[in-house]
């Protein structure tokens, strides 16, 4: 069999590496694949987006360009005869500790280029997390502890704004706020149709529906495909306002006005020209092959009163049928911002802390921009409730939940609800290669490449994202049932569930929670 | 000694418990009322809660008795509990300050064989000035006030009841030797609580002991709830500062503002704080269904969860409710025009042999028995 590979011919022989590779060319990975079990099927060669792996007919050899991998697992997982594995690139340079990889890479990426380094996904630095330094309480003697599969165990979460009180019910002046259901307090983070795949964001509409809570359209707007799941979208007005139209507002469970993104608080998007199909420019409502450009700051938005001028403008579009949620991200002031954007009108707000993903940001951003969001959770919740104004509006969390276990404990800090993105990519596929920016995703997650959608079909999407929301959601009530709770409420902002192991007075005192075994 | 507002999670040496820790307790309980307003001695309840010994430890007992005061009975009647001597003239000072004091006396108490150390206990029949409360608080709302305050700020005084026509005798030891500590024979009332207490944790301080009373509402209460932390966050939004970290005390507050500041109905607050599940409420016919959601998404933080059984007095009448799935023993027993409450049977047959009816009501299910009006 003859296999012709573009590119291929070339790369035979000794490479000789051109000035500028001399530098970044350093590989990070090493494709090392066990010769005596390869049968030369070419899966690997097939499957890898990222040029690393071709095929030479003439010697019979599959070899590999290193420098290229990413460590996206594709072509280790899809193996038949699980000949490949994929390694560190050798010893790396001189051991340290300051000048890491991300450094000096980065470093010799911008010395060729004089660019700014993008990334994709959430911020992976060494951060502490507070959520791994949190236990949760469990009932002993004297409150006994409820199992969930003999006793009823209660998720259901209404989202929007509260009555002060009820004594008015009943009277004909009696005016009800619209509020949203949640049957389990978690929902699909924005994530837009252009920075992901239509097919997983089908997945996710569909896992929505049927897992009675919501998925968010992020900015990308709703394509049509998507109008069934119509009742179980959250849809976003950022400042690019793709593909905002009243029809668009209406067509959602609510409406959700993005001010920033704790991967890149502060900073606007950029979706390139070449990622502009048909299919993104008919929904984003912008021609076809043009940069998708969303500008830092909304620019009707240039103070809170303006907030509260698009929030109104948008209750006024729906009727006030529609929740209105604004969205933040984590940053020093979030509780009086926070407070400030409740007062302004928001249903719900969204806070978003600095481990959020994004499909594509500077990586300089990313990796120093933001608060933890557990602390601004914790401060949002405790301002609002001091100004007694927390009735006025649900909290959504998000940002770095990974766990069933940071639900509970997102939720004993406050949140009404929890949003998850990469952990709902995680139930697609996704291998936190980080290179969602490059629209190439193995994985058929973050590309709309015809040949590489195909590798995510609609159906599985939705199922491993109804799996994994089931399973989160069976701990979660496994949790609730062992601290003697049978409803989710009662764990919301019950902080006293929750306990500190390695925090400082101060760290306790800004989470709210003491230190455990007091 | 000042209270740090700064964060109520980490209140000062104020909190009772040493140790610093939230009260939970198991308890015995039991309650009666006579719906046609027949007082009763407080040897009765005595004799009834003296059945339930073994659901205590000796470290707590209580009684609340209603229509004890016939003389004063339009009067609020403070007792207080003093275990430092100069917060006597503290206390007075603000009585004097704020209220009209018709008539003072010390709440008659003998030590006993089993009571050798206690506080002091005084009583004072109080009035609230028209001028004092203006037009911006009812009077009771003015009470609180200052009975809040009292607990709050003042070292070694506290408010263990404040109702008109009502009061609450309570103390570390048994039910029965508390009620030898203050001769409870003395006192005649139409509807009595007693409590019988396990803590687990608070060590002996007089003013833990149930019942937990503001106003005229008084709780006497089993269970540990769990829901405790969000519970207490949502009470104190809306300026019921919890000092003493028990369960009870929330439970009260909490009745107390559903009722009294947001108009709720008895049997409303108690579906509140025991809310049906979700699956019942969607089997509702369409208003009720509707307004049940409304009471559950509006008054979440302040539902109950977790064991818990109690008796809510107050003066036109007695509440019982269990937690929604009911963790803790709660039965109801008829006879004639008495309801009596009681967390085991046997002592309801203790003082009454002949019931016309005995039963446990549902998980959730509030008993609400009022007086019957009163004859003119």
């Amino acid at each position: 069999m003859y296999y012709e590979e573009p590119g291929a011919r070339e790369s035979l022989g000794l490479r000789t590496p051109k000035h500028e590779d001399l530098f970044h060319s350093h590989p990070e990975y090493k494709v090392e694949r066990d010769d005596a079990k390869c049968i030369r099927c070419l899966c690997c060669v097939r499957q890898c987006p990222y040029e690393t792996t071709f095929y030479d007919p003439m010697r019979n050899v599959v070899y590999d360009v290193h420098s290229n991998c990413v460590n996206c697992k594709r072509c280790e997982v899809m193996c038949p005869t699980q000949a490949i594995e994929i390694k560190k690139w050798g010893c790396g340079f001189r051991e340290n500790h300051h000048w890491k990889f991300r450094d000096y890479g980065a470093a010799y990426k911008q010395s060729d280029t004089g660019a700014v380094v993008l990334t994709g996904l959430g911020n992976d630095n060494p951060y502490m997390s507070y959520f791994d330094r949190m236990v949760l309480d469990a009932s002993q003697v004297t409150n006994p502890s409820i199992d969930p599969l003999r006793e009823p165990m209660e998720l259901r979460t209404y989202i929007g704004r509260k009555m002060e009180n009820l004594e008015d019910f009943g009277k004909e002046s009696f005016q009800e706020y619209p509020n949203i259901l949640a049957e389990v307090p978690i929902a699909f983070a924005p994530m837009s149709f252009g920075a992901i795949s239509l097919n997983f964001q089908k997945g996710m509409a569909a896992a929505a529906q049927e897992l009675g809570t919501f998925f968010n359209t992020g900015e990308g707007g709703l394509h049509e495909d998507l109008l069934p799941y119509k009742d179980n979208a959250i849809v976003q007005v950022a400042s690019g306002r793709f593909g905002v139209s009243k029809r668009y507002l209406m067509n959602s469970a609510a409406c959700e006005i993005k001010i920033g993104q704790g991967a890149k608080p502060g900073i606007g998007g950029h979706l390139p020209g070449e990622k502009v199909t048909a299919e993104i420019s008919k929904t984003r409502m912008i021609p076809e092959g043009s940069d998708a450009i969303s500008p830092a700051p909304q620019h009707d938005i240039y103070s809170i009163e303006d907030l509260r001028l698009l929030i109104y403008a948008i209750k006024e579009a729906t009727e006030y049928t529609r929740p209105v949620s604004v969205k933040i991200a984590a940053v020093h002031n979030v509780a009086a911002i926070a407070s400030g954007i409740v007062r302004a009108g928001a249903d719900i707000i969204v806070v978003d802390g600095f481990r959020g993903g994004t499909g594509a940001a500077p990586k300089i951003i990313r990796d120093h921009v933001g608060i933890p969001l557990e602390v601004a959770l914790a401060a949002v919740d405790e301002r609002l409730r001091r100004e007694k104004i927390r009735h006025m509006a649900s909290i959504i969390a998000t940002g770095g939940i990974r766990s069933s276990a940071d639900v509970v404990k997102a939720i004993a800090l406050g949140a009404d609800v929890v949003y998850i993105g990469t952990a709902a990519m995680l139930s697609a596929g996704c291998t936190l290669c980080q290179q969602c920016h490059r629209g190439k995703c193995a994985w058929g997650i973050t590309t709309n490449r015809p040949d590489l959608l195909a590798r995510l079909p609609v159906e599985m999407a939705k199922e491993r994202a109804i799996n994994l929301v089931k399973g989160w959601s069976r701990e979660v009530k496994e949790m609730l049932g062992l601290m003697g709770l049978n409803s989710i409420e009662s764990l919301r902002g019950n902080r006293l569930k929750l306990r500190g192991v390695g925090l400082t007075k101060l760290e306790l005192e800004t989470l709210g929670i003491r230190q455990a075994g007091v | 000694m000042s209270i740090s507002k700064e964060n109520s999670l980490f209140p000062d040496p104020r909190v009772r418990s040493p140790y610093n820790e939230r009260d939970s307790a198991a308890c015995g309980l039991i309650g009666f009322i006579n719906k046609d307003r027949q007082r009763v001695s407080g040897e009765v309840i005595r004799k009834a809660i003296t059945n339930q010994h073994d659901r205590g430890n000796g470290l707590g007992g209580g009684f609340a008795g209603y229509g004890i005061y016939p003389q004063f009975k339009d009067l609020y009647a403070l007792h207080l509990m003093y275990d430092k001597d100069n917060a006597i003239s503290e206390v007075e000072d603000i009585l004097r300050k704020n209220l009209s004091v018709v008539h003072q006396e010390i709440i008659p108490h003998k030590a006993t064989k089993a009571i050798h150390s206690h506080p002091f206990f005084k009583r004072y029949f109080v009035d609230v000035p028209l001028a004092a409360h203006g037009d911006r608080h009812t009077p009771d709302d003015y009470m609180v006030k200052i009975v809040l305050g009292i607990n709050e700020k003042i070292d070694g005084a506290f408010v263990i009841s404040s109702g008109k026509n009502m009061g609450a005798f309570k103390g570390v030891g048994f039910p029965e030797e508390i009620a030898d500590f203050f001769g409870l024979e003395q006192y005649e009332g139409y509807i009595w609580t007693a409590h019988n207490r396990f803590p687990t944790n608070t060590p002996g301080w007089w003013g833990g002991a149930h019942p937990f009373s503001i106003l005229d509402w008084s709780i006497v209460h089993n269970g540990e709830i769990s829901s405790y932390g969000i519970n207490f966050r949502f009470i104190d939004t809306h300026g019921y500062p919890c000092t003493m970290m028990t369960d009870t005390e929330v439970v009260t507050y909490i009745m107390d503002f559903l009722v009294r500041k947001h108009k709720l109905s008895f049997v409303d607050a108690c579906s509140v704080m025991a809310p049906p599940f979700w699956k019942d409420i969607d089997a509702m016919p369409e208003e009720k269904r509707h307004k049940f959601r409304l009471l559950r998404a509006t008054y979440g933080s302040a539902s109950l969860n977790g064991p818990f059984a109690f008796l809510f007095g107050f003066n036109g009448g007695l509440i019982a409710l269990n937690d929604r799935v009911k963790l803790r023993p709660l039965v109801v027993g008829r006879k004639g025009k008495t309801v009596y409450i009681a967390s085991e049977e046997a002592s309801i047959r203790e003082i009454c042999p002949g019931l016309d009816s005995i039963h446990a009501p549902h998980a959730g299910q509030p008993t609400i028995e009022y007086l019957d009006e009163e004859k003119k």
